[in-house]
């Protein structure tokens, strides 16, 4: 039980305290956020200007404790948030770093530490949310028959996805699709890197109960993807995701408590400001937020040494436990928000109303909390699978 | 940084789980229910084991360990339900001649309140009083395995963050306990022609009941490290939480067996109960959080 961090750690870390002190004066004003070419923009610009300082690798190349250390510091000082580079840096590419071959590491991760590239996540369908082993697009070999080399011909692929963030300003897509119906759904599974730009993907934009549109629907239409774009072996997409989603659930919200906490403080500073401080119940609702916000970063610093012990740093499924936890968190957050607000929580133009209609995908996205009760009562808890 | 237990806590984990399975089993614990008396032997047994001593330094007879491993003592305590004023006990060893080896027994006055006064030696802290002190009367607890007095005056207690964090790791020891139960229940009682766990709204019950008990867990754990008055009332807000909220879903797991006597659930829930009012209740570790944001 050591919460401390050694001599190099430290170091590290005020390295990366004075590095953010004088760069991030430097950086050119936040776009508008409903403007998503300015937002790849800006987002690629700031990975650009870490990866320029030694600091682009640390999503992946670094140890669970150092990324933990770079989000924490990145975090306080203000620095911007991963952005659209999300599934690139915190998905994508762990994902290509553990399960690729020595090539597509080198063809996939450079651009994506160098701040050229963004990535989307091709895993959901309109008939398989949570259920993403149900996933029907379909991906068929073609120009190189079964006896050819492995790495030789292209998949042909047509189906549909949805609620992929970022698409519109993407230049990858991590694909997952079936490519053998015969076998169990899990088996069938293979995971593709699609080129957005390949003939025959459409995109349309999904508009979100918040009004913006960040994210959209694909119509894959015979899209042909090299089987040199294969990550995994062919069928074998199912393991190679359960590796990508163990990275979300488990390290991937670091950055977000401590940007809850610092929410959490602005609300009670604006409590204390208008008067509703004096309101005993809402004080103490303030509090208890408070005690939550602590607990969640002692659980990611939980999970981070889980992951520091555990064989090539993937996170285990106690990210599950952080996720449940922290999406309800987040959103009583901002709900308490609206409680100190009062009236002005109705304006739009007020940040936290934004982000409260935002919070409501948080019970919703990388799988319902419904969907994460089932796993933890399954794979952790070893109660039996329903019908 | 490795937030994870070491080699020796793990051990002395176990060891303290190994001595209560062998003197204070589900049997103990029913006879004590039936005849609630503090065991003097137990009591004893602890002191050697050094449950009281574990934090006085060596050189003054004690075992030398920290907090970090009081709280994973007083966390088996709380699994196994153990009886008895631990806390005070624990806290006035190196005070209280006898207290360290289990051989006085030591309660303290918490407000208002007062358990196990009638078996205890020795009240923490009283001081001969120039004015002759109000007389605890005593009330009809809640919970049978606390017998509890009252004293209806000021409450002249001072926050004790110690006493709050090892009653905490009580609470915990408790809500882990009562996921055990839930669980296992789940798997082996079977309606409709399936173990209940296969039903969803059973799964999601007892999914709460781990994210509540690991969640407390890190909060426990870390406050223990730090003794950062923030996390240590994070610790109690949360324990408490974690461990009333479980004992009340692992009975509604139960059903109605749960609702008996003869079920161990409530006494899970009645202890719980009192714990949540000793030494930081909610109310407190709240408004400390609240004053303390802002704060770096």
């Amino acid at each position: 039980m050591n919460l401390g961090y050694t001599a190099e750690e430290e170091r590290f870390r005020q390295e990366l305290r004075t590095w953010l002190a004088k760069t991030l004066p430097t950086l050119p004003p936040k776009p508008n956020p409903l403007d998503w070419p300015a937002r790849r923009a800006y987002d690629l610009g700031w990975q650009r200007t870490l990866y320029d300082a030694g600091y682009g690798e640390l999503h992946w190349g670094a140890t669970p404790t150092q990324h933990l250390i770079f989000l924490e510091e990145t975090e306080r000082a203000g620095a911007p948030y991963v952005g659209a580079n999300f599934v690139g840096l915190l998905h994508a590419g762990p994902t290509i770093a553990a399960e690729g071959t020595p090539e597509q590491r080198q063809r996939w991760l450079p651009p994506i530490l160098r701040g050229e590239e963004v990535w989307c996540q091709g895993f959901s369908e309109p008939e398989a949310g949570s259920d993403l082993a149900a996933l029907r697009t379909r991906a068929v070999r073609d120009g190189a028959g079964a006896g050819a080399g492995a790495g030789a011909g292209d998949y042909i692929v047509t189906g549909t996805k949805i609620w992929t963030s970022h698409a519109e300003v993407a230049d990858w897509c991590e694909l997952l699709v079936r490519t053998d119906p015969t076998v169990p759904k899990h088996r069938g599974i293979t995971w593709l890197a699609m080129p957005m730009d390949a003939p025959g993907v459409t995109i349309r934009p999904l508009r979100t109960l918040a009004g913006s549109t960040e994210f959209a629907e694909l119509l894959l239409d015979e899209v042909r993807i090299p089987v040199s774009h294969r990550i995994g072996e062919e069928n074998d997409g199912w393991r190679v995701t359960m590796v990508t989603l163990s990275f979300e659930r488990g390290t991937a919200f670091v950055g977000e408590v401590i940007a809850c906490q610092r929410v959490l403080r602005e609300l009670a500073e604006t409590a204390r400001r208008n008067g509703r401080w004096d309101d005993a119940v809402l004080r103490r609702r303030l509090g208890r937020l408070h005690a939550e916000f602590r607990a969640l970063w002692r659980l990611t610093q939980w999970n981070v040494s889980e992951a520091e012990a555990a064989e090539r740093g993937v996170p285990g499924v106690g990210g599950s436990v952080f996720k449940l936890r922290y999406s309800h968190a987040r959103q009583d957050l901002y709900d308490t928000a609206a409680a100190v607000l009062g009236p002005e929580s109705l304006d739009l133009s007020h940040a936290w109303t934004l982000d409260r209609l935002s919070s409501l995908s948080y019970t919703i996205a990388a799988g319902t909390s419904q969907i994460q009760q089932n796993i933890v009562a399954e794979r952790i808890l070893g109660l039996p699978k329903g019908r | 940084m490795d937030f994870r237990l070491t080699d020796d806590q793990r051990a002395l984990q176990a060891g303290m789980r190994d001595l209560l399975a062998a003197r204070f089993d589900r049997e103990r614990l029913r006879a004590t229910v039936r005849n609630p008396a503090l065991d003097r032997a137990l009591w004893r047994a602890l002191g050697d084991a050094g449950f009281f001593a574990l934090r006085l330094p060596e050189s003054e007879g004690g075992v030398g360990l920290g907090l970090p491993e009081a709280v994973l003592l007083f966390e088996e305590a709380g699994r196994a339900l153990l009886p008895g004023p631990l806390v005070a006990t624990h806290l006035a060893a190196g005070s209280v001649p006898g207290a360290a080896s289990g051989d006085t027994v030591v309660t303290a006055r918490d407000g208002e309140l007062i358990e196990w006064l009638t078996d205890a030696d020795h009240i923490l802290g009283e001081a001969p009083e120039p004015t002759p002190a109000p007389t605890p009367t005593p009330i009809r607890s809640i919970d049978p395995l606390t017998p509890l007095h009252r004293v209806r005056s000021r409450p002249t207690t001072t926050p004790c963050p110690g006493a709050a964090l090892l009653t905490a790791a009580q609470q915990l020891g408790s809500a882990g306990r009562t996921l055990d139960m839930a669980v296992s229940h789940a798997r082996t009682r079977e309606q409709f022609g399936q173990p209940i766990g296969a039903f969803q709204a059973v799964k999601h019950l007892c999914a709460q009941l781990l994210v509540r008990t690991e969640t407390a867990r890190t909060a426990v754990y870390a406050a223990a490290v730090t003794e950062d008055p923030l996390d240590l009332a994070t610790a109690k807000l949360l324990a408490d939480e974690a461990a009333v909220n479980n004992a009340r879903d692992c009975l509604q797991v139960h059903g109605g067996m749960g609702f008996t006597w003869e079920a161990d659930v409530h006494l899970h829930l009645k202890r719980a109960w009192v714990r949540a009012q000793q030494w930081q209740t909610a109310a407190e570790a709240e408004e400390a959080l609240a004053t303390g944001l802002g704060q770096p």
